[in-house]
């Protein structure tokens, strides 16, 4: 079980590093896992073509959600909206490099969760501004 | 470890009592359960009532006249007389069995609470509360414009009584609180606190899902109006629980659900509703449950509440003295002697989610997050807690495996 605990999760947890707000931004959302009291909020930065430039995770969470939290927001710099938007599953498990039963995988998931909300909620337009 | 043990109580010979408690939880790792304030675990007894009924007196109860029905009729209320008779109430016409503690508790919102409030009356709770001890009250706060009041929780972890004494002054209409926290543990001093609440004319209502499992309960001496309980916490099944309520109010109360059994007469316009308790029994209860709360009560009763009681005071006064001796670990919740055997900690920088799954790999289960009482942990400001709770089949040796297992959690996060 401790396997569980690879050195990435534990390293992540501990020194991430997308952790912090930013302000202003152009994206930004909060969730809460209501099973543990999991908080998080994710801010993201994009240019004009609606790639991504800077992102970064605030709130409480387990190492799971934690780890998962800044490893999904490496692997987004850089990307196009769209790109995040066909983001599953399995790609956050890929990063984790782990199996979660149900309650965990919640955990993993919340910050995709989190952040697909936030970049559905400016619907893709530049309505917002 | 052979460390002192409860005279005349042998928790191994109890162990064997609990089919679960001889599984490993992976291969080669034993089941250690620490978990039986979310739910205990069953004993033999009470899985053979349940198996034994279905397979021999299954029949839908007070409305067959054949043999079958007679003894699925005889053995729902021989249960219901020894619950009765396990919190020494005084009839079984005000024993209700509900599903659990939360629908004992939202019966008495429902059927006394909008019969018997109005705009602008008080409700006088506490902030230890379980959700189900606080959102009913929340829900009818908003239908009937009442207002909410909180007896204060100390830093310490007990309630602050001399602000209860102050909130006494808004007369309160109802005062709802928990005997013990499943949270911090306290065992609140109940009898003191129900009779200043009465003393300005109160009704009183008991959240008794963390007391009737663990020590002996006396609703009468307690003087409570209502109390609720649920069969899952104390060795029975899960949906069945119990309401006990004073006779005077349960008769005046409407009915809470309508449907068959709690009538009397039907008309197509109208409906006389039955005496009590079946007035609040709608429906075809959960007979087969009832069947093995009584056989669970029946087991509890026989190793003695006393002793049940002095073995957990063991174990409790037993970890909180390990627990203190960890650096970074912090238990929340009054010192030993005021609280029973629940206890939630947290370790600096180490999410409570983290620590739970750490333990589950050695075969320890317990419990993370909030507990059900999310206020509490905003107001200690705190995401959410481990939290260990511990009953009859626990051993000092699982509190050992227990502490070890913090230490092991700490060395991966080093
Ligand atoms: C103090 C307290 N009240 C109420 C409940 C709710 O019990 P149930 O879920 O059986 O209704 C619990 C258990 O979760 C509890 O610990």
């Amino acid at each position: 079980m401790e396997d569980f605990y690879r050195e990435i999760i534990i390293d992540r947890y501990k020194t991430p590093h997308f952790r912090g707000e930013l302000e202003p931004n152009d994206i930004t959302y909060e969730d809460d896992n209501p099973a543990c009291g999991d908080h998080i909020r994710i801010d993201v930065r994009i240019d004009e073509n609606q790639v991504v430039t800077e992102a970064a995770f605030s709130g409480e969470g387990c190492a799971i959600s934690l780890a998962s939290a800044d490893l999904l927001l490496e692997s987004i710099i850089g990307k196009s909206l769209e790109v995040v938007k066909e983001l599953a599953k399995e790609d956050i498990l890929d990063m984790l490099g782990i199996e979660l039963g149900p309650v965990r995988l919640k955990c993993a998931l919340l910050p995709l969760k989190v952040l697909k909300a936030g970049v559905y909620g400016i619907g893709g337009d530049d309505s917002k501004e | 470890m052979t460390a002192k043990t409860t005279t005349g109580f042998d928790v191994q010979q109890v162990r064997k009592d609990f089919p679960v408690l001889s599984r490993e939880v992976r291969p080669g790792v034993p089941l250690i359960y620490l978990d039986s304030a979310a739910t205990s675990q069953k004993p033999e007894v009470v899985l053979q009532a349940m198996s034994a009924y279905y397979r021999e007196n299954n029949a839908n109860i007070h409305r067959g006249i054949h043999q079958l029905a007679e003894e699925a009729t005889h053995a729902y209320e021989t249960a219901r007389e020894k619950i009765v008779r396990f919190i020494h109430a005084p009839s079984t016409e005000q024993l209700i069995f509900t599903r659990n503690t939360t629908e004992a508790i939202n019966l008495v919102a429902f059927s006394w609470g909008r019969n018997n409030l109005s705009a602008g009356d008080h409700i006088l709770l506490t902030e230890m509360e379980h959700h189900s001890n606080l959102v009913p009250w929340q829900l009818l706060a908003a239908e009937m414009d009442l207002v909410l009041d909180f007896i204060p929780v100390t830093p310490e972890g007990v309630l602050d009584l001399d602000e209860y004494q102050k909130l006494l002054k808004n007369n309160p209409k109802l005062l709802a609180l928990t005997h013990m926290s499943n949270v911090l543990g306290t065992i609140n001093p109940l009898k003191e606190i129900i009779r200043d609440a009465k003393s300005i004319g109160a009704v009183t209502l008991v959240d008794g899902a963390q007391s009737v499992p663990h020590f002996p309960v006396n609703v009468v001496d307690l003087e409570a109006d209502f109390y609720a309980f649920s069969a899952h916490k104390m060795c029975g099944p899960t949906g069945i629980g119990a309401l006990y309520g004073q006779k005077d109010l349960l008769e005046k109360m409407p009915p809470f659900l309508g449907g068959g059994e709690m009538i009397k007469r039907v008309e197509l316009r109208s409906f006389k509703a039955n005496d009590l308790p079946h007035k609040f029994e709608a429906g075809t209860p959960a007979i087969a449950e009832a069947v093995g709360f009584g056989a669970a009560v029946d087991y509890l009763l026989e190793l003695g509440m006393d002793k049940i009681e002095e073995h957990e005071r063991l174990l409790t006064n037993y970890a909180m003295e390990k627990l203190a001796e960890i650096p970074d670990l912090t238990v929340l919740g009054p010192p030993a002697e005021k609280k029973g055997g629940v206890i939630s900690f947290y370790l600096n920088d180490i999410h409570a989610h983290d620590v739970a799954q750490i333990m589950d790999g050695s075969g320890i289960a317990i419990r993370a997050g909030h507990h059900c009482a999310q206020p509490l942990h905003i107001k200690f400001n705190i995401p959410a807690t481990g939290r260990a709770s511990m009953y009859l089949y626990n051993t000092l040796d699982e509190v050992d495996r227990f502490v070890d297992g913090i230490q092991k959690v700490k060395d991966i996060f080093k």
